[in-house]
């Protein structure tokens, strides 16, 4: 150690120079480092949904490949004034360092032999100097980050004004670190971000709604109330907390709601891997199978709800009026779940209790809007995309939406306010001629309805004839904490009577 | 006599030398400074020959007493009903008793509750049993370190009331120990509150009794800043959340001390969330910055803990009528609302306010200051005039001057060794501290910057030494690498001036530390000493070789070791 705890610098000219010792060894820490990371990073890097970046290419370098990596040419395709700050090898055994902390920031004026940086190695945490006068300009592995030994973990500027042509070159060349971290605050990477974080914060009023109805602190949806674990997973996986609704006491969101945003939109995003196990030839009798995030997620939720006293309610509604209606509009797009939706939504607005929801046990929330979710199977899984303001929005449009929905349902594209802020749950089996079925009711909601096919029935009726009409079962299972049979009932009344008079649907 | 007196000498001396008691042995060339025994140190200024003959004289009458004294409590003296009074049965009173025995006085000690108390009762005993269990979850939980061993273990979990009867088993158990300890050397062990009633004179309950020296040990009860209504469910302090009554999803603690950090690890292991409220700019504050910022990153950063830093909580409500425990945050400085918490549970973690009330301080004017009992370096008590109360003594959490069980107990040893005739002051710097954490935190004497300041004052380098658990064999091969030790030392002459270490057993490793610094004892010489491979003890080891000492090791502690 003695001999180690001499501070190393880590410039390129310096590196070969004070470390000459490890120099021979040098390219072969650094392939042995990669390789041994690889599977890890891989994962990481699906996770975070950025590409690999193990300090392969930096555009700008001639770091030819791995295993020919050497210490010399480094130098030369860097213009003279920028340099870069790489990962030091503080120990023999060293083949990656975590970044402790930067002592300096970026901006800062570096003086020759001032401490920029402390790294951890497999043996001790290591005040890291530079050996060159100038500033400190872009950081490209965060406090908390590894990098393989000898990447570039910071640029350094001979003078003040290179500093933005140094952050262009950090964030063009995507650093050398393997960003366990989040990536440089640079702004250009930001950018690449961006997309995904805009759309959610449009995205965030609508939730903004429904989350202000939960949460009684929460300012009409301006305060995100999440626990400490959810704030530090949403920071980690990159998800938008006003984005999302909670599922803890007082609607506040904890944990597994950011993770069930994440392995939601994960899964569904990482879509090669799904692919593979779908591309797969049949199944391997006998082989146990992991759970995938999906499944996992759909598991956690299956076994939650078997906390909520549920209980079920059946009706026969018949729909010769509907399918009529149906005919009608088809022409115009309007697809028969858009036309089921809204009459769902419209009872529902007639029943707010049956739109509600109970998630501490002790209170229970009239959810400010209706939010129809739909149950979809797609490849390796079931999402349920969600028709917002069902009972407000026209028929025409929430068909559209619908279309959309399940476009990027299919694409695995869904954002998580897109298929997490369900009021209530439709599900139907009436494709596959499934004439009635009950469903388990989702946590956090009040009640899901199970919609079987619609047949050709032979009917009685009172006047003695007998005729013959098309009717569906209708199922609902409800939280019957706060739902109760009779409100159940009348829901149910209410529905058959929109479903067989359907003429508001379509206003 | 002389094997007992590792003798640290340097060129350059104090004006005035300390010499142990009786020590004729001592080569008068020598001029040691700063001789200490077992953490009480010599008052370097006004020993007069006579004086060093009259302690002398005591020592022998010690020894009489010792004699008596292992026939049970000693005979009090003629016009008393005891030689010593302690108020309060404490780790600090109990302490005090078990020495006064020893030393031939007839002690009784006076306890209004349980004997034991905050420490054994609802302090670091029961927290200990607490911790235990955290750090078994923590480990359990820990998938990747379970793997890295090669061990397979399917989902953990706790039973909650388990957890509960283990704490207060605990408990109960040391407080037989002590309790039993007491009478078996014959304390009388007194029940009711205390009072004093005047000079050598206590009441308990209906009881007058008298006693030639008088040693308040009261400790301290949670302290709850205003604002903050505490109901004992929802909100709550240490002496509350030890019951472990339950284990919310979400907690706020107020304040990040020791008390606060034990606590998070508790919770976060039992499945918590944690929230901190610190009032100063920075977590874990007194701790050595350089370790307060490494303890973040293992203890807070991974765990499932945020924090808000530089904020008061001014308003905490419980939880009621279906609404959270609600947390009013203001900025400490401008005093400016800045955000409302809600939360399942808050534990008030503030520190600890002196327990005072109803012991008669005014019977002998005796004024508190911010409630606790002004004492001078020998725990004397002084009163509003600025005077000793003569016979009167106060120890542990009572006079604030380091808030820590086994310092209270120190006090009380130093107490009674003054009272038995041996001047004594009693080294606060030689105290370890702990916080038992997973991995724990440990220290003793002063931190980086205020070694620093003191250097720059006295004129003296300081330099440090550090050494990193990442390259100790055992605690490698416990899979826990995480942690550093770190020195704190003179590189003039070797002393120690602090050491804090982070990680495996920490609060178990401090004590080499503690003791080199309560002996004197100097880097250039402790460093050739010999510890086990493979042990922890090697880090604190390397801390010692790594120092760079321009003195000499002692020619005396090697010879005598010889001699030995």
């Amino acid at each position: 150690l003695a001999t180690l705890s001499a501070c190393s610098s880590i410039t390129p000219r310096n590196l070969s120079l004070s470390l000459s010792l490890l120099k021979s060894h040098f390219s072969l820490f650094l392939s042995l480092s990669l390789a041994l990371r690889l599977t890890k990073l891989e994962k990481m890097s699906r996770l975070l949904q950025t590409p690999f970046l193990p300090s392969v290419s930096l555009p700008t370098k001639t770091r030819s490949s791995i295993p020919g990596f050497r210490v010399k040419p480094r130098t030369i395709p860097i213009q003279a004034k920028i340099r870069e700050i790489f990962m030091p090898a503080l120990s023999s055994t060293m083949t990656e360092g975590k970044i402790v902390s930067w002592v300096k920031s970026e901006g800062d004026k570096l003086n020759k032999g001032e401490s920029v940086v402390v790294v951890e190695s497999d043996k001790a945490d290591m005040d890291v100097e530079t050996f060159y006068d100038g500033y400190l300009a872009a950081i490209m592995v965060e406090e908390g980050g590894v990098a393989p030994v000898g990447s570039a973990i910071a640029l350094l500027a001979e003078t003040e004004d290179e500093i933005a042509d140094a952050k262009a070159k950090a964030s063009g060349g995507g650093g050398g670190g393997d960003s366990k971290a989040p990536p440089p605050p640079s702004p250009p990477p930001a950018a690449v971000e961006a997309p995904v974080a805009v759309e959610k914060k449009v995205a965030a009023p609508v939730k903004a709604v429904a989350a202000s109805a939960v949460h009684p602190a929460s300012e009409g949806g301006k305060r995100v109330v999440a626990s400490p674990y959810a704030k530090k997973l949403a920071k980690e996986l990159k998800v938008e907390l006003a984005g999302l609704v909670g599922s803890g006491p007082m609607g506040r969101i904890v944990a597994k709601d950011v993770e069930a945003a994440v392995s939601d939109g994960g899964s569904v995003q990482a879509a090669v891997a799904v692919k593979e196990v779908a591309a797969a030839p049949g199944v391997e009798l006998g082989s146990v199978v992991p759970f995938t995030t999906m499944q996992g997620a759909v598991s956690r939720n299956m076994v939650e709800s078997l906390a909520v006293p549920t209980f079920r309610v059946g009706y026969t509604i018949t729909t010769d009026a509907l399918d009529a209606l149906y005919k009608k509009v088809k022409s115009k797009g309007v697809t028969m779940t858009a036309l089921l939706a809204k009459a769902t939504a419209l009872a529902l607005a007639r029943h707010p209790v049956v739109n509600s929801s109970c998630r501490d046990g002790n209170s229970f929330v009239y959810n400010s809007s209706i939010n129809v979710a739909v149950a979809v199977a797609i490849d390796g899984g079931l999402i349920t995309p969600v028709l917002q303001n069902a009972d407000k929005v026209d028929i025409y449009s929430l068909s559209r939406k619908w279309k959309e929905l399940v476009d990027k349902a299919r694409a695995k594209q869904l954002q998580p306010q897109e298929y997490n802020t369900g009021t209530f749950t439709l599900s139907n089996l009436g494709m596959f001629g499934v004439d009635r079925f009950d469903a388990i009711l989702p946590p956090g909601t009040g009640a899901i309805m199970a919609v079987g096919a619609s047949q050709p029935s032979v009917v009685a009726t009172k006047d003695g004839r007998i005729g013959m009409k098309n009717q569906m079962q209708v199922n609902v299972t409800a939280d019957h904490r706060v739902i109760y049979g009779a409100d159940l009932a009348l829901f149910l009344q209410t529905l058959a009577s929109i479903i067989e008079d359907p003429k508001d649907l379509t206003f | 006599m002389q094997s007992a007196l590792s003798l640290s000498f340097s060129q350059t001396s104090l004006p005035l030398a300390n010499r142990p008691l009786c020590s004729s042995n001592v080569a008068p060339s020598f001029t040691p400074r700063n001789l200490r025994f077992c953490g009480l140190r010599r008052e370097a200024f006004g020993f007069s020959p006579s004086k060093r003959l009259t302690s002398c004289r005591f020592q022998i009458q010690n020894r009489r007493f010792e004699i008596s004294a292992s026939a049970g409590n000693g005979a009090p003296s003629k016009s008393f009903d005891y030689d010593l009074i302690i108020i309060g049965a404490g780790v600090g009173g109990h302490g005090a008793a078990l020495h006064a025995v020893e030393k031939g006085l007839k002690t009784a000690i006076i306890e209004g509750d349980v004997v034991g108390g905050t420490c054994v009762n609802r302090g670091c005993v029961p927290s200990k049993a607490l911790l235990a269990v955290s750090g078994r979850m923590r480990e359990l939980q820990n998938e990747h370190h379970m793997k890295a061993f090669g061990l397979q273990v399917s989902a953990a979990g706790y039973d909650r009331q388990g957890v509960a009867d283990h704490a207060s088993n605990l408990a109960t158990k040391i407080r037989n120990n002590l309790t039993n300890s007491m009478k078996a050397l014959g304390v009388d062990i007194l029940t009711g509150f205390g009072a004093v009633l005047g000079p050598q004179k206590v009441q308990y309950g209906d009881n007058i009794i008298t006693g030639k020296d008088i040693i308040i040990a009261t400790g301290s009860v949670p302290f709850v800043p205003k604002g903050i209504e505490v109901d004992g469910k929802t909100v709550i302090t240490s002496d509350h959340a030890l019951k472990l009554e339950s284990v919310p999803d979400w907690i706020a603690i107020v304040g990040s001390g020791y008390i606060g950090l034990e606590f998070s690890d508790v919770y976060t292991a039992l499945g918590s969330e944690v929230t901190f409220i610190e009032a100063l700019d920075q977590l874990m504050p007194g701790f050595d910055p350089e370790i307060s910022k490494l303890a973040q990153r293992v203890l807070i950063n991974p765990r499932k803990i945020d924090y808000h830093t530089g904020v008061f909580a001014s308003k905490i409500t419980p939880a009621k009528d279906g609404k959270p425990v609600m947390i009013e945050l203001i900025d400490a400085k401008t005093k400016e609302p800045k955000d409302t918490l809600e939360v399942d549970a808050a534990l008030i973690a503030t520190g600890r306010a002196p327990f005072t009330n109803g012991l008669g301080l005014e019977n002998i004017n005796v004024v508190t200051q911010r409630g606790f009992i002004p004492v001078d370096e020998r725990m004397r008590v002084i009163d509003g005039n600025g005077k000793m109360v003569p016979h009167l003594y106060c120890i542990g959490d009572a006079n604030g001057k380091l808030m820590l069980a086994h310092a209270a107990s120190a006090q009380g040893i130093s107490v009674v060794e003054q009272v038995t005739g041996r001047d004594h002051v009693l080294n606060h710097l030689s105290i370890p501290a702990a916080c038992f954490t997973h991995p724990e935190i440990s220290m003793v004497g002063f931190t980086e910057p205020q070694a620093r300041e003191k250097g720059e004052k006295e004129g003296f380098k300081v330099s440090i030494a550090k050494t990193s658990f990442k390259a100790n064999t055992k605690a490698l091969a416990e899979n826990e690498g995480e942690g550093i030790a770190k020195m704190i030392y003179r590189p003039d002459n070797g002393e120690i001036l602090g050491v804090h270490i982070f990680g495996l057993h920490a609060a178990d490793l401090i004590h080499e530390a503690s003791n080199a610094i309560a002996l004197g004892t100097r880097i250039q010489d402790i460093k050739l000493a010999v510890h086990a491979h493979p042990t922890l003890s090697e880090v604190v080891d390397e801390l010692f070789k790594a120092a760079k000492v321009d003195s000499p090791a002692s020619v005396t502690a090697q010879s005598v070791k010889v001699a030995v």
